[in-house]
């Protein structure tokens, strides 16, 4: 199969989104020759022209609040927020507006928009721009939280995404862009709210999402060496969060490490862990582990940076640890 | 008004220390020695100069992504700006937060930030603090063409305007935000117009030109001070390079444009005045110039040999 990048996926997902549905339209800061701070969008102008790829004023709150408003009218705003650290600006709008609407109007409305937005660390972007802020999302109801992991699951959440009813928050990595994997040519959709089993195993569940799937795969790889053996879950969608596919894992291999770029409280992991703990507390033969960042602002130095967010041997040694 | 000799020649040392510290950032960022991301401000040293020039420590300011200039003409260090931005332990903010975070609370810099518009309110906030404390202090507040758009300048104006705040509110229009020219994201042609919406006094000035920055900057601190309230004071100016460096930006700003604005780099202009109309001997300029270039590289070399933070580091500073 051919191999295209994480950035490309998305752009793939967009194009195929704007041709097949007139409704579909782009908006953001320096979204459109420019083509976005990471280069998702660009081409897309040139092809849609500036009335569906929009460039928007530094308005956070305006540029969410306008997707809601075109959202409810019958329009299908893809809306990008630069990083997810300026998300902050336009919670109003997205806490209150966007996830409220359909419920408070007693479900005559509906609010088919996405925000695009990208997150995570590493590249020394220091405390404003480097945050791992998608509790903040899931946290509130009538939002949908996706992160994907792989060109693959990029393309497909994203088109999936756009299809959906709902206001979707996705939240790219910024580390993830150039990485390549394997995207059929054809079309396909990954469904919102289900998992996917990165690596099949039996001693130990790892739930990753985002850049961390990658982490855990090569702690696997090394750990598989040693003769443990991981299976690592990635839920793709925070929210709704595919339980079940988590609770078989865990049925299985009775052991459960949770791995995160965000901090420990209140988070993604806490979350799981508590639905492990709920559901499946007779399965596990160890404590459930959080491997997660520590808790600090990110600092800008790389050094200390490197030091903040979970390394592969943070995750190994939690592994080593649940399954002495 | 017009510079007193003393601040003409210290306008003229901060463009020229600004510009030295960018372009050596810039080198050494492109070779890879740099981490982060860093937003130059060459082209624009005329606005921070000739503002800063008469503030004192007492005052403060607030900044933007943008802010080497704003933390050079306020008196900052250079050696250990330099310092911050190899992530070193003795970098202003001990390597925690690189260029885009500078500050120096005793100097009256409330930070350099990320989040565009942000200083704004925050610089209301601070001249809120002088105006109950009975103090002459004022409060300058930098921020972009782009900056203008956003929630919290609106709020920051206002709330300044109705509270009668002893604030600057200093606009670069430097025509771009990132890549969006100021006529895709505003309509007015004047930032300064919008002050009409807040009722508080709108002033345009050359941003090129140092001795008009000068002039505004004057005549709206001394009315802060004097408890006038708060002036939006537009500057025009450009940025010579890119948005950040490593962006060339030709994909949207057209080569003969950026040739025009070169043709009036505030430093030369300067340069030229002081030789020309205020007499000053060449020799004295000269003199500063290869000061500033000696204190470039001290800085570099200071940065060079200061250790990197220990691990600990990234644990400590988070509550008081
Ligand atoms: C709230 C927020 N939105 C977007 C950004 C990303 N961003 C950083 S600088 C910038 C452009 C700012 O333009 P302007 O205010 O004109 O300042 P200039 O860069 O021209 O100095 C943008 C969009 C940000 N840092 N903060």
């Amino acid at each position: 199969m051919r191999k295209i990048s994480y950035r490309e996926a998305l752009k793939e997902a967009l194009r195929e989104e704007m041709r097949r549905d007139p409704r579909v339209f782009l908006l953001g800061e320096d979204i459109a020759q420019f083509g976005g701070s990471y280069k998702v969008t660009q081409g897309l102008l040139d092809e849609f022209g500036p009335e569906r790829v929009r460039n928007t004023p530094i308005s956070e709150a305006a540029i969410v609040g306008a997707a809601v408003g075109a959202a409810l009218t019958g329009m299908r705003p893809v809306a990008e927020l630069m990083y997810v650290d300026f998300s902050g600006i336009a919670m109003d709008q997205i806490a209150n507006q966007a996830a409220k609407n359909r419920y408070m109007f007693g479900g005559k409305a509906r609010v088919p928009m996405v925000l695009r937005t990208q997150g995570g660390t590493g590249r020394s972007s220091g405390a404003q721009h480097a945050q791992s802020l998608e509790a903040w999302f899931i946290h509130i109801p009538g939002l949908k939280v996706v992160m994907p992991a792989t060109p693959y699951d990029a393309k497909g959440l994203l088109k999936s995404a756009i299809r959906d009813d709902n206001p979707v928050i996705f939240i790219e990595h910024k580390l993830l862009y150039p990485e390549t994997g394997e995207v059929p040519e054809e079309e396909y959709l990954v469904p919102l709210g289900v998992a996917d089993v990165k690596r099949p195993g039996e001693d130990v569940t790892v739930v990753a999402h985002s850049r961390m799937v990658h982490l855990a795969l090569r702690a696997a790889d090394r750990l598989a060496a040693e003769g443990i053996s991981c299976e690592v879950v990635d839920p793709r969608t925070l929210d709704p969060l595919d339980a079940p596919a988590i609770l078989r894992s865990v049925e299985k291999t009775s052991r459960l490490v949770i791995l995160q770029e965000a901090v420990a409280q209140c988070s993604f992991a806490s979350e799981v862990a508590a639905v492990v703990a709920e559901e499946a507390l007779d399965c596990l033969d160890a404590p459930i582990r959080r491997v997660t960042a520590l808790d600090t602002p990110m600092p800008f130095s790389p050094k200390l940076e490197r030091f903040v967010v979970p390394s592969e041997e943070r995750l190994i040694a939690a592994v080593r640890e649940v399954c002495a | 008004m017009t510079p007193t000799p003393e601040q003409a020649l210290q306008i003229y040392r901060t463009m020229l220390r600004i510009r030295a510290f960018e372009e050596k950032a810039s080198e050494l960022f492109l070779a890879g020695r740099l981490p982060g991301f860093l937003h130059t401000y060459i082209g624009q040293e005329a606005v921070a100069a000739g503002v800063c020039v008469h503030l004192t420590r007492e005052d403060t300011i607030t900044s933007t992504h943008r802010g080497h200039g704003h933390a050079v003409a306020k008196g900052a260090r250079l050696d250990m700006m330099m310092a911050e931005l190899f992530a070193k332990q003795t970098g202003y903010c001990k390597g925690k937060g690189g260029s885009m975070h500078i500050a120096d609370l005793d100097l009256g810099i409330l930070g350099a930030n990320g989040i565009v518009g942000a200083g704004i309110p925050i610089a209301a906030g601070a001249a809120l603090t002088a105006q109950m404390q009975g103090r002459s202090a004022v409060t300058v507040a930098f921020f972009g063409d782009g900056g203008s758009n956003t929630g919290a300048f609106h709020e920051g104006l206002n709330l300044a305007a109705v509270w009668n705040l002893p604030v600057l509110f200093v606009c670069e229009n430097n025509q771009y935000a990132e890549s969006t020219p100021r006529e895709v994201h505003q309509k007015v042609k004047d930032i300064a117009t919008r002050a009409m919406a807040y009722d508080v006094p709108g002033v345009v000035v050359d941003g090129m030109d140092a001795m008009a920055v000068f002039a505004a900057a004057s005549q709206a601190i001394q009315r802060a001070r004097a408890g006038g309230g708060p002036t939006l004071l537009e500057a025009k100016t450009y940025r010579f390079m890119g948005h950040y460096v490593g962006d060339t930006g030709a994909a949207y700003r057209d080569q003969v444009e950026v040739e025009r604005w070169k043709q009036r780099d505030p430093i030369p202009l300067f340069r030229r005045a002081l030789l020309e109309e205020r007499r000053v001997p060449a020799a004295e300029l000269t003199g500063i110039e290869a000061e500033v270039q000696r204190e470039i590289a001290e800085a570099v070399t200071f940065a060079e040999q200061s250790p990197e933070p220990d691990l600990e580091e990234a644990l400590r500073d988070i509550f008081a």
